[in-house]
């Protein structure tokens, strides 16, 4: 019920934005957010609604494990920068 | 990932006894089995689910009257799907749906008031169910709905708040918990700060965790740091998502147009000031008001354990219904009703826990 997908922005006209998830577009409201968004941004969606900002790195991050977890298909793991970062977390 | 499994079996080491952990969230429960967690930790920790799913626990009585409201000439009942099996007294919204209720499901409740504002000739009514994530978009709504003018959209709101069901739990004091696995997408709302009488009153380890392996496996490091030093506070570990101040604008809307109410929880009773009721002030939304419908008091399912089961008491095969006359298909009781409800996911994972 809580689950919040990460969501690429890739359009905004006022306070609606259109986001991508893995190619599915979709509208959403940028009502909710406490801070200012551009296109490119990620964003926590749920419900119609962007509830939180997030840097991009951890969007995908964020979005690999939704499918992995949620199951729509599998993702090849992260290479490179995000791999490192993701050791650092575990030292 | 190793590493991590290294340091928390050194910290068992050192804490050397059995550790239980709560997970509050539903979404923690699926991901748990998803990720194979208990399979990678040591044995001496049992995770257990907690009350976290907000559509097992809507109260079979509101179930009932918003079929009753749905089936009034002109009425459509929007809701989120996963409400859509979640059994009444009689039915669930699919079964009063093939009995020609006027029940459909959307994504968004933006997508309800949107049909609202198209189709005047009917009553709009959102049956809102959700945790803190959810509340916001809500609230979102209905501040559309106001700007839109919308006459004919109303709200039923069954929304519930995480932190009053924990403190009910810890005061209950049925079951011991050396940790609370806290919920990465309520606290990304709500922040850590309604999480802090954890400590200060019970002395309880809290960690804000997101839903990847590697989140849940730290989050559980985090909580095992705790409590090998006896030193509990609320840590994020989600911290990609969750700032200490939650997201104040969300918060805004809530307080804006819902307070605080006692509200039924399916399996576990009222629990003071942990709904979310329409201010006075924005009665012409709300669907009680509007509809004024009763139906006889409800009974919960007799057999079922998920009183016991919502609680950390027991655990769903202790349920001499589990898998034989309740299963996700047909649920008996709460926490079979949603894929993140603890029954339903221990019968889709097969897993019989420990
Ligand atoms: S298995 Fe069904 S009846 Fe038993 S506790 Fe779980 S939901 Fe209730």
């Amino acid at each position: 019920m809580c689950v919040g997908v990460p969501s690429k922005i890739v359009k905004i006209d006022d306070y609606m934005a259109t986001i991508d998830v893995e190619g599915a577009q979709r509208e959403v409201s940028l009502l909710l957010l406490n801070e200012d968004v551009k296109v490119g941004d990620y964003v926590i969606v749920h419900a119609g609604f962007a509830i939180q900002k997030i840097q991009e790195e951890d969007a995908k991050e964020n979005l690999r494990l939704m499918k992995k977890i949620f199951g729509i298909e599998e993702v090849p793991p992260f290479s490179g920068k995000s791999r490192k970062k993701r050791k650092a977390l575990g030292s | 990932m190793k590493e991590i499994i290294k340091k928390i079996e050194n910290l068992m080491d050192t804490i050397s006894r059995p550790i239980k952990l709560m997970e509050v969230c539903g979404t923690h429960t699926v991901a748990i089995f998803k990720h194979g967690i208990r399979d990678i930790i040591p044995g001496e920790i049992t995770l257990l689910s907690g009350p976290g799913c907000p559509v097992c626990v809507t109260a079979i009585k509101d179930v009932d009257i918003a079929i009753a409201i749905s089936k009034m000439n002109g009425n459509i009942l929007f809701t989120f799907g996963d409400m859509m099996r979640v059994p009444g007294s009689k039915h669930s919204f699919y079964q009063a749906q093939a009995e020609g209720a006027n029940i459909r499901i959307v994504y968004s409740p933006m997508d309800a008031l949107e049909f609202a504002l198209k189709n005047k000739d009917r009553k709009v009514i959102f049956f809102a169910t959700g945790f803190e994530t959810t509340s916001p978009s809500i609230a979102g709504t209905l501040f559309e709905a106001e700007k839109a003018d919308a006459q004919n959209f109303y709200i039923y709101s069954t929304h519930k708040l995480v932190p009053p069901a924990l403190k009910a739990l810890l005061d209950s004091g049925e079951v011991r918990i050396d940790g609370l696995i806290l919920p990465g997408h309520v606290c990304t709302i709500s922040g850590s700060k309604p999480y802090e009488f954890l400590v200060s009153e019970y002395k309880v380890p809290s960690v804000i965790t997101g839903f990847e392996a590697e989140d849940i496996i730290q989050g559980i490091m985090m909580l095992l740091e705790q409590i090998a030093s006896n030193k509990p506070s609320v840590e994020i570990q989600y911290k990609r998502a969750v700032r200490k101040e939650g997201n104040p604008k969300a918060l805004s809307f809530i307080n804006e147009y819902f307070e605080p109410c006692d509200a039924k929880w399916r399996g576990i009773g009222i629990i003071p000031m942990s709904g979310l009721k329409l201010k006075d002030k924005y009665n012409r939304w709300d669907a009680t008001k509007e509809f004024n419908i009763d139906v006889p008091e409800p009974r919960e399912p007799k057999a079922c354990q998920c009183g016991f089961v919502l609680r950390g008491i027991k655990i769903p095969t202790d349920c001499p219904l589990f898998g034989k006359t309740c299963t996700p298909e047909r649920p008996v009781g709460a926490c079979m009703v949603s894929s993140e409800g603890s029954c339903a996911a221990y019968f889709k994972y097969g897993r019989w826990g420990k």
